[in-house]
């Protein structure tokens, strides 16, 4: 089989690319995306090691992953509509009330 | 070079391309399709890992119903309106430049910890079958999973409430 | 009773009039001035009967005794405790004390009953006999006490009733504030001299680990043959102490300001108990002063100056009270002499006969005070422009008030040192000791006694001799018998008193001994008898000559064209307040005001401004952290990230 370094290599590469979608973009729901790619990424290298390891432990986690980021998704994209209908826009960059 | 080589050297061009494309497309409709295709050749690398119910669970759940929630949204938004006129300019650099310090760092450890030699296992049929999966999901870990299912049901009655149009606006 | 036990009475001298100004506090003012009056009179009385019974009782056992009532500190190896001593010396002040103070409260029934009228407050009058009896109290303490720390509280104590009663008319005075700052003079120069005790008492307690007089005096020649220039110093300290409280020479600036208090306060305080509280301190410590010769000479001629310079400034004063307050300073110098002589019963027997003849004259001057502002109130138009103390205002008062006028003859002779009065006798003593051991301080001391036999005759004859030079001074009138019966009571002392240690008998010398250690009486010396005799009779003699002459309550005074020059610094008390006010108050309030300004304003509160300001630019620099971006926030996590691994990874 393949050297377990190039999954795990993978990803970190998928993980980063997630951490810069999510500063670069402005668009809300693209930032939403990239969280997305980060879960990605994090569910891969579960069951990378539950491969390795023989125990499906990871795998149990995976499912759980999957579940809250549907929940989180389902309550965040609520959320981008509501703020949509006071603002019409889905700049994140307006959205700047903590200001100190 | 094996099948299993080149496989995963398939897949983790597609999965990476998909990302590239994923963050640099302007249409966020268009960024929702790269997801899918990231999506799907994990998925795919599920498979190759033996892990077959995940990999397909995460096609129905990621792919299929997230991502379609995701279109969804950007449908109603009507967000394909292009609207990157960079407030912060001095941020992308900085993110740019602190993400590749942070990977080739995770990629020297990885080098220099992780010796080449190992490799990962042929899978086993048994071990990752439903089974198995729900024995230890109801057994071992029957808290998390109630814990999960009301987060699900929270999330939902949440989204509800979140969206709905205030009362007197109704009448109107 | 067993005469021992009577010592258990000695706590009674403080604790009655205690009791007194607690009552009086609480009800005087509503049960009545003769209340209020005749309630700190029967105090200050039944603490004189104790303080005879004490003297009762020691008469069979001389060597005295200790009675504890408690003890007070207690810190590792230190104790101090409330403890009285009741040995010859300590009871003859407390006789002193009581006795005086009692005819003294009986006298201030009737004059306060005046002068709070005068003034205008009868509101005021349970006060004064609330603070004289907290005056007896503490002087009590003083002379009571058995070690240091307990002399100190009296010695405080009565420093404090000083201030009070100084400034017991405090909204009056020059500009409204001439008593109050009068009464912070006092209280700031006993200060000054309470530093120098008090560096002594440090001293005393290092050096011999406790501060108990039995134990440190029994240590004192041990102590002074090992490390003898502690002693030098703490002997000169204790003297710093004691020209505070006695107003000698640099510190006495305050006793002629104090005259601005009610002259029954001059007359207890300032002439007959508080003053003489330094003299008592130097004759309780001669173990010390013996021990230290170079110590007795500074003592010595410490008194010697101040006498002959307060003698001086005594001719050319004009008002009543400040001639006998100058005369008190120049008395207090001789004793202060005497006790650095060595001539311990000398001086006691002067502070006994002085407190008679001086509270009588202090007395019979308040006499004459109240006759002239009874003399400024008859008629139709009320005179209020005279000043009744003014000597220049009076003149023949002789017809006017023939008692008061015979009562202070017999004071001004008895202080003058005419024999047989009693002050022919102490003064003598002191003159005697000073021939035998010191020619230079006897040449000085008879000086002053010179002038003092002058200065009172000077007064004598422009108060009571003469033509009355304004109108309250003919219409004054005599006193009514509550004060008259004490000074009659007090003239009958200064007469008698010399019997006390009259030469031959030398009771006191005797009674004394038991507490100072036996010395050698000393022989009547009829040479210097004569000599201090003929140098008052003289003195009074030249006042004859010089102010009956013409009428000499005209100004100028007769001493002033051939004296001139001397004459005016006489009259301004040789400027020592105007020196010590530019050497010493005005740097020391132009230092203090550069200090509040420059220093305290300027560097302290910008300070603690800066670092307000500091914190707050600070804020102002961390708030554009939040700029309200997400994405900057998430960035600012992502630093963290990069950080925390590289710093994992490469530890």
């Amino acid at each position: 089989m393949i050297p377990v370094a190039f999954p795990i290599g993978l990803a970190i590469i998928l993980f980063c690319m997630g951490i810069v979608g999510f500063i670069v973009r402005k668009n809300a729901i693209v930032i939403f995306m990239s969280l997305e790619l980060m879960f990605n990424a994090a569910n891969l290298l579960f069951i990378t090691f539950a491969n390795q390891f023989q125990q499906v432990d990871g795998h149990v986690f995976v499912i759980f992953v999957m579940v809250t980021a549907a929940a989180e998704v389902a309550v965040g994209l609520a959320m981008i509509v509501t703020i949509f209908r006071g603002k019409h826009s889905v700049d994140i960059d307006q959205l700047t009330n903590l200001k100190g | 070079m094996t099948i299993n080589m080149l496989i995963f050297l398939f897949l983790a061009v597609v999965a990476i391309a998909a990302a590239v494309g994923l963050i640099l497309s302007r249409n966020p409709v268009y960024s929702a399709l790269y997801l899918i295709v990231n999506f799907l050749a994990v998925g795919v690398f599920y498979l190759v890992l033996g892990a077959p119910f995940i990999a397909l669970a995460q096609i129905t759940v990621y792919a299929g119903a997230i991502m379609v929630l995701f279109l969804f949204v950007i449908m109603l938004l009507g967000a394909a309106k292009p609207n990157e006129i960079e407030t912060l300019k001095w941020q992308r650099p900085l993110a740019i430049v602190l993400t590749a310090a942070i990977l080739l760092e995770g990629l020297y450890a990885l080098i220099t910890r992780i010796s080449i030699t190992v490799t990962t296992t042929t899978p086993d049929a048994a071990l990752a079958d439903p089974k198995t999966l729900a024995q230890l999901l109801y057994y071992k870990y029957s808290l998390p999973f109630e814990i999960t299912s009301l987060i699900l049901l929270i999330a939902a009655i949440g989204a509800v409430v979140l969206t709905k149009k205030p009362a007197k606006e109704e009448a109107k | 009773m067993e005469s021992t036990q009577l010592f258990n009475l000695a706590p009674w001298v403080v604790f009655l009039p205690l009791i007194g100004l607690v009552i009086n506090l609480l009800v005087g003012k509503k049960l009545g001035e003769l209340f209020a009056g005749v309630l700190a009179s029967a105090a200050t009385g039944l603490a004189l009967l104790v303080s005879i019974l004490l003297a009762v009782a020691l008469s069979g056992h001389h060597e005295g005794t200790t009675v504890v009532l408690s003890d007070w500190i207690t810190i590792g190896d230190f104790t101090s405790r409330w403890a009285f001593r009741v040995d010859t010396l300590s009871v003859v002040m407390m006789l002193v004390v009581s006795g005086v103070g009692l005819l003294i409260h009986i006298y201030s029934i009737g004059y306060m009953h005046n002068d709070v009228r005068h003034n205008g407050d009868t509101g005021r009058f349970t006060r004064f006999f609330v603070f004289m009896n907290l005056f007896i109290a503490a002087m009590m303490i003083l002379v009571s006490a058995d070690n240091f720390l307990m002399m100190f509280v009296g010695w405080e104590g009565v420093g404090l009733c000083s201030y009070l009663l100084i400034g017991f008319w405090f909204e009056k005075g020059k500009d409204g504030i001439g008593n109050a700052n009068a009464a912070k003079k006092a209280f700031i120069t006993n200060r000054v001299g309470d530093f120098g005790l008090l560096i002594a008492m440090f001293l005393i307690f290092t050096s011999f680990g406790t501060l108990q007089f039995d134990q440190v005096f029994s240590q004192a020649a041990i102590v002074a043959a090992a490390k003898p220039g502690v002693m030098l110093l703490i002997t000169l300290f204790m003297l710093l102490g004691v020209t505070g409280k006695s107003a000698q020479l640099p510190l006495f600036v305050w006793l002629p300001d104090a005259m601005a208090g009610p002259t029954p306060v001059s007359a207890l305080i300032h002439a007959a108990t508080m003053v003489t509280a330094g003299v008592y301190l130097v004759a309780r410590s001669a173990v010390f002063y013996t021990l230290v010769p170079t110590a007795q000479t500074v003592v010595t001629w410490v008194g010697a100056a101040t006498a002959i310079f307060a003698a001086t400034i005594a001719v050319g004063q004009y008002d009543i009270k400040k001639v006998l307050a100058y005369s008190t300073i120049s008395q207090l110098g001789f004793m202060v002499a005497a006790v650095g002589m060595g001539a311990t019963v000398a001086g006691m027997f002067h502070l006994v006969t002085h407190a008679f003849f001086k509270g009588l004259l202090f007395l019979a001057a308040g006499s004459v005070i109240q006759g002239m502002e009874r003399g400024m109130h008859h008629g139709a138009h009320p005179d209020h422009e005279t000043d009744p103390q003014d000597m220049r205002r009076m003149g023949g008062l002789r017809k006017q008030m023939p008692l008061t006028f015979w009562v202070y003859l017999i004071g001004a002779l008895a202080l003058a040192g005419i024999a047989p009065l009693a002050g022919f006798f102490s003064k003598d003593e002191i003159l005697l000791s000073a021939w035998q051991t010191r020619p230079a301080v006897f040449i000085v001391l008879a000086a002053a006694a010179f002038l003092t036999a002058f200065y009172m005759g000077r007064q004598l004859i422009i108060v009571f001799f003469g033509k009355p030079q304004t109108k309250p001074a003919e219409h004054a009138t005599e006193s009514p018998l509550v004060i008259t019966i004490p000074l009659l009571i007090l003239a009958a002392l200064s007469v008698l008193g010399g019997l006390l240690n009259f030469p031959g008998l030398h009771t006191l010398e005797h009674w004394l001994s038991h507490t100072l250690g036996e010395g050698e009486p000393a022989h009547f010396n009829f040479l210097v008898a004569g000599i201090s005799l003929l140098l008052a009779l003289c003195g009074l003699g030249l006042a004859w000559l010089v102010y009956s002459r013409k009428s000499a309550a005209e100004a100028p005074d007769p001493l002033s064209k051939p004296l001139g020059p001397v004459f005016k610094g006489m009259e301004r008390k040789w400027w020592v307040d105007e020196l010590y006010q530019s050497i010493l108050l005005d740097p020391y309030k132009a230092a203090a005001g550069f200090i509040a300004e420059k220093v305290d304003l300027g560097v302290i509160d910008r300070i603690g401004g800066g670092l307000a300001a500091g914190t707050r630019m600070l804020a102002e620099g961390i708030r554009k952290f939040q700029n309200g971006y997400i994405r900057t926030y998430a960035l600012w996590m992502l630093l963290g990230l990069a950080v925390i691994m590289t710093y994992i990874f490469f530890k």
